[in-house]
């Protein structure tokens, strides 16, 4: 996954500014990746290597703890967010067919988005909809009961056509 | 330095007074299976969980590499729930292990199978599912190379590139996600390793191996 030299000037000046305001002891790392998804809506690498030298430790730490915590996602939300619920009772409804659906469709992996920044896809926790399992949130919308059918339908009602019977696996985005 | 003296498997040993049990143990020829403890490392990890020792006096069984000598200590290595304990840990960590010794370079010299010698495990999962990822082996090193499925998750290649190497490696994802990798997972080769091979020496399996054309004597 590739950034836009502008997303990288955001990213490093929004981290730069974030880093002004933290003394360079290792426990602020957290708080600081906090900060900087809440400003960037994303931790990038090359904000993770401004952090890292701030602080003084390997940016293979940094990288550590920003893929221990889902709370942080390391690539741009796309244009449309796509949440597959993975709570009990989506799970016992087979969210993972729905989710493997949605990956297969979009050609990317949970945590990627892609390449056109179109869709990003993302498993969450319960999402209090449990009566409509499985469930899928796309920008804040619910969307209950969902199966492989609605997940074409769904993608359709955003202009993304899918010719019969292809079922064509994509590349998923690698992360960079 | 004060010495204890203590009791393992019915021999008196002795031992420098707050010496680890795992280290204590393996100086004097009585081997405890490991694979995460570090000599010199201030904080075992104590992740593998298959160095279990049953202590007199304890409730339960501890890991030798977390204790401490005490005097007077009388230790067991086996007992009927240190060898279960320890046969579930070797089990789990082969249950997701590239199994393949026949094409392994560290074939004959690799911890995991002197485990299973030692305790006669048979190295192979019975009990459990092989859940194994697909993960493609790093050849971008003109030194080391590094097969992530093989690999063990013991950390003493993050601890010694720390200690003496670049300080490229470090663990990243977690639960079955969890992996070795550099910053940003890019190869090796890109990553700022400057090929001092380290790593390659603490490797207990085949996951960080020399390439052929490097002499990096194991
Ligand atoms: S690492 Fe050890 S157990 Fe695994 S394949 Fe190689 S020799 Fe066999
Ligand atoms: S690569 Fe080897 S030394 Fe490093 S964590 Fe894995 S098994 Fe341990
Ligand atoms: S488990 Fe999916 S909405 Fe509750
Ligand atoms: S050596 Fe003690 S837990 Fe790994």
């Amino acid at each position: 996954m590739h950034l836009t030299e502008g997303e990288k000037r955001v990213a490093l000046e929004q981290t730069g500014n974030i880093l002004e305001s933290y003394s360079r002891e290792r426990g602020n790392l957290i708080p600081i990746l906090q900060q900087v998804q809440e400003k960037l809506g994303y931790v990038p690498l090359v904000a993770m290597e401004e952090v890292a030298r701030h602080l003084g430790i390997p940016p293979v730490d940094v990288y550590s703890v920003a893929t221990f915590y889902n709370q942080f996602r390391l690539i741009p939300p796309g244009k449309h967010q796509i949440k597959v619920c993975m709570g009990t009772a989506c799970h016992m409804k087979g969210g993972n067919i729905i989710l493997d659906c949605w990956k297969r469709r979009l050609g990317i992996d949970v945590n990627e988005v892609t390449p056109d920044r179109e869709f990003s896809l993302e498993r969450v926790a319960c999402v209090g909809c449990c009566t409509m399992a499985p469930v899928t949130v796309i920008d804040e919308e619910v969307h209950g009961k969902v199966t492989p059918t609605r997940v074409d339908g769904l993608l359709f009602s955003f202009g993304v056509k899918i010719p019969k019977g292809q079922q064509k696996e994509g590349e998923a985005v690698e992360q960079q | 330095m004060k010495t204890v003296t203590l009791t393992i498997d019915g021999r008196t040993v002795q031992a420098r007074e707050g010496e680890k049990l795992l280290w204590a143990a393996l100086e004097n020829g009585i081997y405890i299976p490991n694979l995460c403890a570090i000599p010199g490392a201030k904080h075992p990890a104590a992740a593998c969980r298959l160095c279990f020792v049953e202590i007199e006096g304890y409730p339960r069984p501890v890991t030798a590499c977390t204790e401490p000598v005490v005097e007077g200590m009388v230790v067991s290595t086996r007992s009927p729930r240190v060898d279960r304990l320890v046969h579930t840990a070797f089990e789990l960590l082969l249950s997701n292990h590239h199994l393949d010794c026949a094409n392994c370079p560290r074939n004959r010299s690799c911890e995991l199978q002197r485990i299973a010698r030692e305790r006669r495990f048979p190295l192979r999962v019975k009990r459990l599912r092989k859940l194994e990822r697909n993960l493609q082996v790093d050849d971008s090193s003109p030194v080391v190379r590094y097969d992530p499925g093989k690999c063990v998750l013991c950390g003493r290649c993050v601890w010694v590139c720390r200690e003496k190497g670049t300080g490229v490696l470090g663990f990243a994802r977690r639960g079955f996600e969890r992996k070795v990798t550099t910053f940003g997972d890019v190869p090796l080769g890109q990553s700022g390793c400057n090929g001092c091979g380290e790593c390659v020496k603490v490797c207990p399996v085949g996951a960080l191996t020399g390439r052929d054309s490097a002499a990096i004597s194991i």
